[in-house]
Formats: C-alpha cells, structure tokens, sequence
C-alpha cells in the first residue's frame, strides 16, 4: 500500500523529531484510518462513480426521493431556527447570569448529545403523542405534533440544540462588557447595544452553531423516526428512505441519495468555514 | 425584569425540549410498577442485547484509546507530509450522518463489496455481525480520545519527553512515566465520550446489524424492536437503562470538568 509508505519515505529527507514511536504510532494511525475512515468513504465515492448521470438523475428526479429531500431539508431549517434563537438565549442566561439551578441547566444542555437517539425518539412520541403530556394538550386545539412534519422538527431540534449553546457559549464568555457599558453610555438602549454592539461580535459563534446545528438535522435517522409518521411524500425523511432502499438491495439508489445528503452537509460545512474566516476578519478589522 | 424574562424562557425552553422527554422515559418505564419493570429488563432478548451493547463497547473501547493515543502522539510530536489530510480524516465520521455511516461500510465490506466479497471465498463475511458492528462503532467512535488528547499533548511540548530520552529512557518508560501523566483526564473524558457512543449509537449500527433477534440486537436497536411490536413498556423499561448510563456520562463529565476545568469545552 503506497499511503504507508509515502509519509515515512518524505521523513527520511527531512529533520527528525528525536522521539522515538513514529513508525509504530503512524504505522497504527494509517492502518486505522485506512481500514476505518478511507475505505468505506471510498466505498460511497466509488458505488456512485459506477452510477453514471443519468441513472443519478433518475434516482433524484423520483418524486418520492424529491418529497424526501425537501421533507427533510425544509424541517431541518426550521429546527436550526428555533435552535438559534433558544440557543443564543440558553447560552447568554448561562454565562451572564448566576441563578439557583444555573449548574443543572448547564450540564442539562449536554443531555441530548448523551442520550441515544432511539430513547429520545420514544421519549419524544411519549410526550407529544395524543396520550402524552403535550400531545394531550393540544389535541383539543385541534393540533397534532406527533406523526406530522412537526413532529421532525420537534425531534431535529431536540438532538442539535447543544450545538448551538456550545458554539456560542465561548463567544459571549469572552465579550468585552466594557464596549457594552460605552454604547449604553452614550444613550444607547438595550436592544441598539445588543444589536449593533454584542451580536455582530457573538457572529461567527451562531453561524458555527446554527450549521452544525443544521448538518446535525439532516443526517438524524434514530429521534427522527419513531415521531415522525414515516408517510411516503409526507413525513419520511431522506436517511429513512436511504435504509428503504437498502432493505430492496437496490444500493444504487441508496448511494444516490446518502451521496447527495452527504455532499451538502460537506457544502454547508465547508462555506461555515469560508463565512467564519470573513467574519473573524471583519471583526478584527473593526475592532 | 429583563433578567427574570430571559431566565424564565431559556428554564421553560430547556423543561419542555430535554427535561420533559427524559421524565417521560421513566415514567412510562414504572407506569406498570417496580415489578413490570424488572421483568421486561430481565426479559431473554433485552438481556441478549445488553450483553450485545456491552460486548461491543468492550471491544471498541481498549481500540479507541489505542488508536487515539497513537494518532495523537504521531500527529503532535512529528510534522510528515499529509499530517493535515490525516487530521481532517479522523474528523470525518463527525461530519457524517449515522445512516450514510452505515451505508458506506455496507458498500466496502458487504457481501457485494470488493473487500467483502474478496472475503467471502474463506467463508468470512464482515456485516450483519458482531465484526459489522464493531466496525461502524469504531468509525463512529474514533474522533473522542484524538480531539480531547491531541490538544493537550500541543500544549504540553515535548520538553520533558526529549529530557527523559537524554537521561536514558525508552520509548515506554517515556509514554508511561511523562507523557500519560499529563493527558490522564484528556484520555479518560475522551474514553468516556467514545463509549457512550458506541454504547448509544443507533442508526449506522441499524444498517450493518442484520438485526437478528437475540442475536445482532444491540440495546438502542433491540428499543425500536420492542417498540414496533407495542411492547412499549418493555421499550421504555429497556430505554431507561441507557438513560441512565447516558445520565451517568453526564456525572462523570461534571466530575472531570470540576477538577480540571480545561475540560469540557469540547462537546
């Protein structure tokens, strides 16, 4: 395999690092990821080279595929929403404020991304079916959470919520308050200070936050089905109809369409990174 | 005024999208009574699946930490040509979704895979199997122990490492008595974090099982199983048992983070 020679051969040529363990910790480290990472990415890469563009086109222009997509899509966006505002919110009461409880809502924050996916999706129907605690309150309104399109976003937002409090949680911990103190100084109100003054600094904090946030919701499979319904062109979700083409062996398809979700989580991450050097760089500039 | 507003919504925000999802599990799980609970935990197939879960997290774990010390240790100590390839690599199954996960490995590994068919003629096959799971819990699992590590061995250097290879040591008595001293916790949080995990995961699992009944159903899988056959209590009863592990990650996290409070930045 020329991927484990190639690094140590370069190393040859070059200044050592005295200590000893590259050979046996590299050699373990590539071995790894070969076996682990590269190998079924490449597995994917190449089932969907094998595809050719017009059976691609087919799989995608499949109006199921297409109702699934925007299924998808559509309550993932929603869910980042909701979750960048209630983060922005949790994050700030979690480091201005200091309150009775403060300790428990912080570690609280991190239970979604303890608790597996298949608990929460049960736990989930539980409260917003018809007999659950909400689903039973608001079944009289004449509204339905469980089962429904709502029930996605409900579940999207549950497992990504802590991204967003994490990633703006540093920001706000390293604001200068004394920038702040000057606005309202100079007759500022509240909301002129946290407009002009504290959001444009937290930035970079919820575009990270609200896109990791985002790629966290297009890809949930486990919260997202058991709530969901799992109604062809109504409420299945990409991932969901991935595995229902799988269990047809048609893999072709499947490649077709964990390709796409793939390439446009990747997309998403990799303009955050764009937009955050921008940012950082616009702030600099200002500041 | 202001204060009380804020605090009260983000409380109300957090009560109604975490707290009350989890107070649900329980009490679905004890609806029935203590007794009904022991029962559908002790059930033959929700044992069975324990014993799964715990099997594979035994497995995956002595992996991850050798595997994550190793890739720390390479990336932090030595500059080679593709070491930031390297990293944005074992990044990766970060970046993924659990179903795509599963599906990559399926395509490589599987019976109609190159690797999986290549496999096949010496009868052994790598999905729909303990290997399987094994397998996408490690891809799942590896990024844990690198990120906690790897920032700490950064920031340490290596001046005391190139101290004790003057004085004579060898590269274990190096590792053991300098360096692991230094990224004890780190190595400890990231385990910890990369065992939740594997214990939890449910999606990539769901595509490589085979989902066998008493045989590749691991806990969060056997849940679902459970829950399709309106066994809900039996469901809930099984789910408890990963809130609560899911809870006790929670405690040690706190734990760690209150005595070394570099901790816990990271998600």
């Amino acid at each position: 395999m020329p991927i484990l020679q190639t690094p140590m051969d370069a190393l040859r040529r070059r200044r050592r690092s005295p200590l000893p363990g590259l050979g046996l910790t590299l050699g373990v480290t590539v071995t790894f990821v070969t076996l682990i990472i590269l190998l079924p990415l490449s597995g994917l890469a190449w089932q969907f080279a094998q595809l050719g563009w017009s059976d691609y086109l087919f799989v995608m222009s499949d109006p199921r595929t297409l109702a699934s997509l925007r299924v998808t899509i559509t309550a993932a966006l929603l869910a980042t929403v909701v979750n960048g505002i209630f983060g922005l919110l949790l994050a700030w009461v979690l480091v201005r404020y200091r309150f009775p409880g403060r300790a428990a809502l912080d570690a609280l924050v991190d239970l979604p991304f303890a608790l597996p996916t298949s608990v929460a999706g049960i736990a989930l129907v539980a409260v917003y079916a018809q007999d659950g605690w909400i689903g039973s309150l608001i079944e009289p309104l004449g509204l339905k959470i469980a089962y429904t399109w709502w029930g996605i976003v409900i579940a999207m937002t549950f497992t990504s919520v802590p991204f967003a409090v994490r990633a703006i949680q540093p920001l706000i911990e390293e604001l200068d308050r004394r920038e702040e103190d000057a606005a309202t100084t100079l007759g500022a109100s509240r909301w002129q200070t946290f407009r002009s003054i504290t959001l444009p600094q937290l930035s970079p904090g919820i575009l990270t936050g609200t896109g990791l946030s985002f790629v966290r919701s297009l890809g949930e499979f486990g919260a997202v089905i058991f709530i969901a319904g799992n109604l062809p062109y109504e409420t299945e979700i990409a991932s969901l109809l991935i595995v229902i083409r799988l269990d047809e062996f048609d893999y072709p398809a499947a490649s077709a369409i964990a390709g796409t979700m793939l390439a446009l989580s990747l997309i998403v991450l990799v303009v955050i990174n764009i937009l955050q050097t921008r940012l950082y760089r616009k702030l600099e500039g200002a500041a | 005024m202001r204060r009380t507003v804020l605090i009260a919504l983000a409380i109300l925000f957090a009560a109604i999208v975490i707290v009350l999802p989890v107070a649900a599990i329980f009490t679905r799980a004890f609806a029935e009574g203590l007794s009904v609970w022991a029962a559908a935990v002790t059930e033959p197939e929700t044992v069975a699946a324990i014993r799964l879960t715990i099997l594979t997290a035994l497995i995956v774990l002595p992996v991850n930490i050798v595997f994550g010390l190793c890739a720390a240790w390479a990336i932090a100590r030595y500059r080679f040509p593709g070491r930031r390839a390297l990293l944005v690599l074992i990044e990766v199954p970060f970046a993924i979704s659990p179903i795509v996960a599963g599906l990559c490995f399926l395509l490589i590994y599987g019976a109609y895979g190159p690797v999986g068919a290549a496999l096949q003629p010496y009868g052994i096959q790598l999905m729909f199997n303990l290997i399987g799971i094994v397998l996408v819990s490690l891809f799942v699992t590896c990024p844990f122990v690198v990120r906690e590590v790897l920032p700490v061995l950064s920031v340490t250097g290596e001046d005391e490492e190139r101290a004790a290879l003057t004085l004579g040591a060898n590269g274990w008595q190096i590792f053991r008595f300098v360096t692991f001293p230094n990224i004890t916790w780190a190595l400890v949080y990231g385990a910890i974090l990369a065992t939740a995990r594997a214990i939890g995961e449910f999606g990539a699992v769901s595509v490589v099982s085979g989902a066998i009944r008493g045989q590749t159903m691991t806990l969060p899988l056997q849940i679902e199983l459970l829950y399709n056959d309106y066994n809900t209590t039996g469901a809930f009863a099984a789910a408890t048992v990963l809130a609560l592990l899911a809870l006790l990650t929670l405690v040690l996290r706190g734990i760690i983070s209150y005595f070394h409070p570099a901790r816990g930045a990271t998600a």
